[in-house]
């Protein structure tokens, strides 16, 4: 009978001194907001761009911590889609072609700038702040900044805003993959017959 | 000293060297092209900024292109003559992309800068001299690594704060046909020695070690016999190491004398040791004990295709083919396509390699140039022309076999099958943890490839994928801060106006409290006194843009003087609005209405403040329809003025358009003329405003008819 009690009491001590020390930690650690908002955050492209339909990428990322669809994001394309569906296991979908198709690659914004009027459209619509410029005088965009989310592009009560691809430069140029040729046709068996009888490896 | 024990590195591989070819005679120095083209960018780094114009005549060693930036070089002209043209060109680079070329028609005088010939830039004492001096010297003089890479030497050699054990010299030339280094140190040792003793100085290094490879027995007798002819303690020596290919890499070269590893990621003044190339080292020695800049280098011009393989002291900015018709160039078919095509007439496809394969840098790790226009640059130390059954071109690959041929060859002990694999199938973040920086494409792994994989290219992609992945992440985080930012500061705007609101709202209160307090007493003391009660409409302060309107006996030009405030009131109403882009839906209608110009901020802070608002827009409404009736009573008999003006308005309008269209045509000819890159964009621009005028003329036709 007294073994019994002990029992009890011994597990009743420990339930209340677990129960303390989780309580504690509770408390101490506690972890503001949710974790996995910031990390799809991270993955997203960050345009800003608005095409997911939300006012920027940090609301579509709590969104979709919400239970939004991963496969919103244009400018982020299929890569991005992959990623997200890596972060939170799920399946990854196609992109949902209602909020845009995915561009060929990335593409800023171009000012003519001798026919902007200097209205400031642009100036306000770009979430980014990458556009320079004061009334009356004319505006250009910073290339470097620029995320190529086409918000500029509408206001512009001139048309003087395009979007150009970002050119290839020695700075950013890297070598393409190799094609994918595998020796099985006929040709290539020709190749490698000829390379044969040249004696080289 | 110490005997030095050498050290080995796991893999390399042993292809036929094929130099004896290009050793047979010496240094010879190549007659001077008639056209010049200059890169301004020959360097790892930014590249340089064009400091001469069109038509300036540049004497041999004027500067023409000055360094921009720490990590950048200084560009000389190689030889007198005329800049005829500073323009945009193809460079001697894999990816075949332009860049800035100073184009020098040269006068064949070959006149010395007066400085340069009278020897005033020469530093005569330079083991005596200050590091600081020598340094800007050699970057004064654009001296760059000649092995290849092209770093800027005065960067490497600016070892400030850092201990400096061994400065190694890298005379290994390990690449197959390259000789050029070789010639070097048979012909120039003690320049070479001497430059080796002024980069000693400036790194304060306690010894230094030459590694040659053991095929190059002339160059190692010249380079010992050049040191007997040292004066006083030098401590370098010459080392001799087994030949295997890639003991010229610089890690493999510093493993070899050394037995350390340089850190992956890591540079190897990490671990205490620098390392030049040995035809940096005689550029180094002519700069600063000549004073004279880096304007040719030796280039080894070799291949079946040319008939006397030699090197040759050539200018910076020849044109290869200048090089390629010295040597003797044989155009003509290899007797190969000319078999191929007797029997088999039909196939063109196979004899695709009836343009002549040139290239730069020798068969390990050169690229194929596009054509032979392209210029030697200061890293170019070898132009192979191979005949095709020397060196055929294999553009088929077999599938891998996973014979591990390729981990046995790599001399960076890396996994070259799995890096195959990841860069094929993009996985570029195992291919990172596989270490796939460390790789430095010296293509030992291509070369035992029994199925003939361009195992480098691979790994060549992966790396640029990665790198642009990791510039895309950077940029990504930047746009994450500035939407951010912008973010708070609108947030800090909306709060300012609602604080400014609500101050107003305050004062206003007050004033009215006031009003009523002072109408209270005027009609206690009206009362009291039995006087009327006019008094109490005049005292009203807030209430001037409401009188102006009530007045009932008004003159016309009293009426358009309010006109007028109200349209300014409009306007910069209208400029407010512009600021306020959470209102931006919202707010035509509301300046429609704010005819008096006391407009209110509070009432494009958005939708808590509708209700307030509305009734705001409701009573400027009402005043603007009173004024506009007196307005209308006023001038019974004036002609419809507005309609007039909006008709004004579209041709003003159309005729601004048409200017627009005008200016842009004129530069899109100019561009068309130019060739320039913006054309699309700017046949997208005219179309839109060609677009843009028809519409305006169609409401100018509209107008018309419905004004009929």
């Amino acid at each position: 009978m007294s073994s019994i009690l002990i029992a009890i009491v011994l597990l009743a001590t420990l339930a209340i001194i677990f129960g303390a020390v989780l309580g504690f930690a509770a408390v101490r650690f506690k972890v503001e907001g949710n974790p996995i908002v910031d990390q799809i955050d991270h993955l997203l492209p960050q345009t800003q761009c608005g095409q997911c339909s939300y006012p920027g990428c940090k609301p579509y990322a709590e969104a979709i911590a919400n239970g939004e669809k991963i496969n919103k994001c244009p400018p982020g394309g299929e890569s991005t889609i992959i990623a997200l569906a890596d972060l939170l296991g799920v399946e990854p979908e196609p992109l949902d072609a209602e909020h845009g198709a995915e561009k060929d690659g990335p593409m800023v914004a171009l000012i003519r700038e001798d026919e902007c009027i200097g209205c400031t459209k642009c100036i306000q619509a770009c979430p980014i702040d990458a556009i320079m410029g004061a009334a009356k005088q004319m505006h250009t965009v910073i290339i470097d900044e620029c995320t190529g989310c086409d918000l500029c592009v509408e206001p512009c009560p001139v048309d003087c805003i395009d979007m150009v691809p970002i050119a290839t430069t020695l700075q950013n140029w890297h070598w393409d993959k190799p094609d994918n040729l595998i020796a099985t046709t006929a040709k290539s068996e020709k190749s490698l017959e000829k390379n044969h009888e040249q004696g080289v490896h | 000293m110490q005997p030095i024990t050498l050290h080995s590195f796991d893999g390399g591989i042993h292809p036929q060297e094929n130099k004896q070819q290009s050793t047979q005679s010496p240094i010879v120095q190549l007659p001077i092209p008639a056209q010049l083209v200059v890169p301004v960018g020959q360097h790892i780094g930014a590249p340089a900024d064009v400091i001469v114009a069109v038509g300036d005549l540049v004497l041999k060693g004027q500067i023409i292109a000055q360094p921009k930036g720490f990590v950048s070089a200084a560009i000389h002209a190689p030889t007198s003559g005329k800049v005829v043209s500073i323009e945009q060109r193809e460079l001697p680079h894999s990816s075949g992309l332009n860049g800035t070329c100073v184009i020098i028609d040269t006068d064949g005088q070959d006149q010395w800068l007066e400085e340069i010939a009278n020897g005033s830039r020469a530093i005569a004492d330079y083991l005596e001299a200050d590091n600081d001096v020598l340094i800007s010297r050699i970057r004064d003089c654009g001296i760059t690594g000649m092995g290849g890479a092209g770093f800027p030497t005065s960067v490497k050699m600016a070892v400030k704060g850092k201990q400096i054990d061994s400065l190694i010299i890298n005379a290994a030339e390990c690449e197959p046909y390259i000789t050029a280094d070789d010639m070097l140190m048979r012909e120039r040792a003690l320049a070479a020695i001497r430059g080796i003793q002024i980069l000693m100085k400036l790194t304060s290094a306690d010894n230094c070690l030459i590694g040659i490879e053991d095929n190059k027995p002339e160059a190692i007798k010249a380079m010992e016999e050049a040191l007997h002819k040292v004066h006083g303690e030098h401590h370098i020596t010459v080392v001799t190491i087994p030949t295997k290919y890639p003991s010229g890499g610089e890690k493999q070269l510093i493993k070899i004398l050394t037995g350390k590893e340089v850190p992956s990621g890591g540079i190897p003044s990490s671990i205490g040791i620098v390392c030049q190339n040995v035809g940096t080292c005689e550029a180094v020695y002519r700069a600063v004990a000549e004073g004279k800049p880096l304007i040719s280098r030796i280039t080894t011009i070799t291949g079946e295709s040319v008939e006397q393989p030699q090197n040759v002291e050539v200018l910076i900015g020849t044109p290869v083919k200048h090089l390629l018709d010295f040597a003797g160039f044989k155009q003509e078919k290899s007797l190969f396509q000319k078999l191929l095509g007797s029997f088999n007439s039909s196939s063109s496809s196979s004899s695709s390699e009836s343009k002549p394969r040139i290239i730069m840098g020798g068969p390990m790790m050169g690229f194929t140039l596009s054509n032979d226009e392209l210029p030697i640059l200061k890293s170019s130390n070898c132009i192979l022309a191979p005949s095709q059954k020397e060196l055929p071109a294999n553009d088929i690959a077999s599938a891998c076999i996973r014979c591990g041929l390729c981990t046995e060859a790599c001399p960076a002990d890396l996994l070259p099958q799995q890096l195959y694999w990841f860069s094929k199938s993009g996985e570029l973040d195992k291919a990172e943890q596989h270490n796939i920086a460390d790789c430095i494409e010296c293509g030992a792994c291509s070369y035992v490839c029994p199925s003939q994989i361009p195992l480098v290219q691979y790994y060549r992609h992966a790396k640029g994928a990665i790198k642009e992945e990791r510039a895309t992440q950077q940029k990504s985080d930047r746009s994450r801060v500035r939407f951010e930012a912008r973010q708070d500061r609108l947030d800090r705007e909306v709060a300012e106006k609602e604080a400014k609101r609500q101050a107003r709202a305050a004062t206003a209160e007050k004033a009215q409290a006031a009003k009523k307090a002072a109408a209270a007493k005027a009609a206690e003391e009206a009362a009291k006194n039995g006087t009327p009660t006019e008094g109490a409409g005049s005292t009203d302060p807030s209430g001037t843009p409401t009188a102006a309107a009530k007045p009932e006996p008004v003159d016309l030009e009293k009426l358009q003087k309010q006109l007028d405030a109200a349209q300014a009131g409009l306007k910069k109403s209208m400029d407010k609005v512009a600021e306020i882009k959470a209102a931006a839906a919202a707010s035509p209608n509301q300046d429609g209405a704010s005819e008096d110009g006391s407009n209110q901020d509070g009432t494009n802070d958005g939708s808590e403040h509708l209700a307030v608002f509305e009734k705001a827009v409701a009573n400027r409404r009402d005043k603007v329809k009173l004024l506009a009736v007196q307005i209308a009573e006023a001038k019974k008999s004036a002609p419809p003025v507005i309609k007039e003006v909006t008709r004004v308005d579209i041709e003003k309008k159309l005729r601004a358009q048409q200017d627009r269209i005008d200016k842009t045509q004129q530069r899109f000819t100019l561009a068309q003329e130019q060739g320039a890159e913006t054309l699309p964009a700017l046949q997208k621009g005219l179309d839109k405003q060609m677009q843009k005028l028809k519409e305006l003329e169609e409401d100018l036709a509209q107008f018309d008819k419905a004004g009929v």
